[in-house]
């Protein structure tokens, strides 16, 4: 599954390299300028989205050094002072608010390796195992669907159905049982959480391992058929090691993701539970930054937060190569 | 598609003793185990369905029914449209199911035309400093510049409060430009290059003869583009605090998920239905323009999210 790639990386330099590389022959190139002029409709097609990329993400970036700042509103970033790894501290010290966020965060990203990872793969197995094209086009469509909703939706319908009014507790009281608590209750917010992404994302997670699938060869199965494998053997034996590659791919891109978990899904519901077991990263960002006001210390841990990321996925990948897998990018 | 099926797999002979019958090389699968696989394929989509079901029903049920159940129905007895009559009827609803439009059509206009732009220019053969605005995306990708700087950038630009604060940020997807370049790249030249000898300019070549060839690429990469737009609520969360900018995202969260009363000044209406009916109203009104793009995504996007993905 070496080319079912997610990020564009690899293949660009491939593409490129044959043609640059080899400039007509016999002809020199032309000086810059030339270029420059010969190229300006082609470079000005190229100003609306470079203006873009380069306000709303490279100024933002630099921006970053704000997180090295007293950040004074009023003055602005540039005019406010230096204050070195100030805002640093809270994390060296260990700030317990910061520490109750990163603890959390560590939490549901080992939950959701553990139980959201798999879940598209099982259900890949599964559609993949189904002889009725028609009725697998079919699940696949409506499995797809949640993935295309928002969080505020999907909270909303979550609330609906498991709510204290919701459908799952009328049942229950008009069936003699006492109301469950599922929601605003910190015992089982994580658990919500958990599901709700399940619920959300599983359908769509399919199409790369349905892909991967697809490419095993359909002799292998006859082959293994022939040795006597049954069916579980021939899973174990033959579709498995099929999705090797895309699995570790995948791994490694939510290896990278580790310290993001749901921030608009857990924004939303966090008022119910209390921050204590629902605050991660991104809502400490947010509610100490932009509500908060400790704009510095903010940018600190998101600026931390976003260095180990991508440490993550290069390391993640550098394991990838050790493994003799693809990875995301050479 | 699956291993299973592949049309021309001849069946083996019989194997080793063993009688049932083979199916392109898997046994045919026994009685129980396809009632169990049935079984959980039915509860899946029941899973995923019902939810809708619920609150379609509600958002039609009558005030006695909503009352006796003590919030969601399944299955309204006496449908009413009263629910809807009062979000349309030019209060807090109507407003923002006007910004959501606003903001969803004219964000995939200005993100298409950017992003085809620039991914046409990219996949010329020979481009002054090339490689250099390439790396500029492709660098944008691993990077992302948090939140905190990006909210003060966008406060510094004077956007606060402003429905441009909606589209801007996000108006460019490096991934698509990426995407759309790999196709426009795929595309024969001979075509753009004939133009070009009969004297057509760059932009006309581009207009009249590339954009026609690429109406499935737009389709999709416009549709995701969309998506994104009428789904966006952090963004309207940072940016936006006069509540009569508000997209539906900020709507539903305020009167559906944390439950604020709606009373008639907020809707603008004399008659007040229940307020369940009303919620589950107005989360129908902001799942339906999803629904009906649905079909046309999914036509597509198997195979554009997979050509994106293999090509890059």
């Amino acid at each position: 599954m070496a080319e079912v790639q997610t990020r564009p990386a690899p293949s660009e330099s491939q593409s490129d390299a044959p043609r640059d590389s080899s400039p007509p022959p016999r002809r020199r190139r032309r000086p810059w300028y030339q270029r420059l002029w010969r190229d300006r409709m082609y470079l000005l097609f190229t100003l609306p989205a470079l203006l873009i990329i380069v306000v709303f993400h490279y100024l933002p970036l630099i921006g970053n050094v704000i997180a090295f700042k007293d950040y004074q509103p009023y003055i602005g970033v540039w005019e406010s002072p230096w204050n070195g790894l100030e805002n640093f501290s809270i994390i060296w010290d260990g700030d317990p608010a910061f520490l109750a966020a990163l603890r959390n965060t560590l939490i549901l990203t080992a939950l959701q390796s553990v139980f959201v990872f798999p879940a598209p793969i099982l259900l890949a197995l599964l559609l993949n195992s189904l002889l009725s094209e028609n009725i697998k086009r079919l699940v696949q469509s409506v499995l797809y669907l949640p993935h295309f909703l928002s969080w505020v939706m999907v909270v909303a319908l979550f609330q609906q159905i498991l709510g204290g009014s919701g459908l799952l507790n009328n049942f229950l009281r008009s069936n003699g049982y006492d109301a469950v608590r599922i929601l605003g209750n910190p015992d089982t917010f994580y658990a919500l959480l958990t599901s709700q992404v399940i619920w959300k994302d599983t359908g769509w997670a399919t199409i790369l391992f349905l892909a991967a699938l697809s490419q095993i060869n359909a002799h292998l199965y006859e082959a293994a058929a022939v040795d006597g494998a049954g069916r579980w053997r021939q899973l174990w034996h033959v579709t498995l090691p099929g999705l090797k590659g895309i699995i570790i791919l995948l791994f490694i891109l939510r290896l990278g993701d580790s310290l993001s978990v749901g921030f608009e899904q857990i924004l939303l519901q966090q008022a119910a539970v209390g921050r204590n077991v629902s605050e991660v990263l991104d809502t400490y960002v947010y509610n100490n930054g932009v509500l908060g006001g400790n704009w510095g210390v903010s940018a600190a841990v998101g600026l931390v937060k976003g260095v180990v990321g991508v440490l993550l996925v290069l390391g993640a990948n550098k394991l990838a190569h050790r493994f003799g897998e693809e990875g995301v990018y050479r | 598609m699956s291993a299973t099926t592949q049309p021309g797999a001849v069946s083996p002979p019989p194997v080793r003793g063993r009688t049932r019958r083979l199916r392109h090389g898997v046994p045919v699968e026994p009685i129980g185990l396809r009632l169990l696989k049935g079984l959980a394929l039915l509860v899946l989509c029941a899973v995923v369905v019902l939810p809708f079901v619920g609150v379609l029903a509600t958002s039609l049920a009558g005030r006695e029914q909503i009352a006796q159940s003590g919030g969601l129905v399944l299955w309204p007895s006496q449908p009413t449209l009263e629910a809807y009559r009062s979000i349309f009827a030019g209060g807090v609803v109507t407003q923002a199911l006007q910004v959501s439009l606003v903001v969803t059509i004219g964000g995939t206009l200005l993100s298409l035309a950017a992003t085809c732009l620039v991914a046409y220019a990219l996949a010329q053969r020979e481009l002054f400093g090339k490689k250099v605005i390439l790396m500029i995306f492709l660098i944008s990708m691993l990077f992302s510049p948090g939140m905190i700087p990006t909210y003060l950038t966008v406060r510094q630009v004077g956007l606060l409060d402003s429905l441009w604060a909606l589209i801007l940020p996000t108006m460019v997807s490096a991934f698509n430009v990426v995407v759309m370049r790999a196709f426009f790249m795929n595309l024969p030249s001979e075509l753009t290059e004939s133009a070009q000898i009969d004297g057509a300019s760059e932009f006309r070549v581009f207009t009249r003869i590339v954009l026609p060839l690429s109406k499935a690429v737009l389709a999709v990469i416009g549709l995701f583009y969309a998506v994104g737009y009428w789904n966006a609520f952090f963004n309207a969360l940072l940016y936006i605090n006069d509540a009569t900018k508000w997209p539906m995202q900020l709507v539903l969260r305020t009167y559906v998920v944390n439950d604020v009363q709606m009373g008639s000044a907020e809707l603008g209406s004399e008659v007040v239905p229940p307020q369940p009916a009303i919620q589950m109203a107005i989360l129908v009104i902001s799942i339906v323009p999803i629904l009906i793009i649905y079909p046309f995504l999914q036509k597509h996007f198997a195979k554009g999210v997979l050509t994106g993905a293999v090509k890059g």
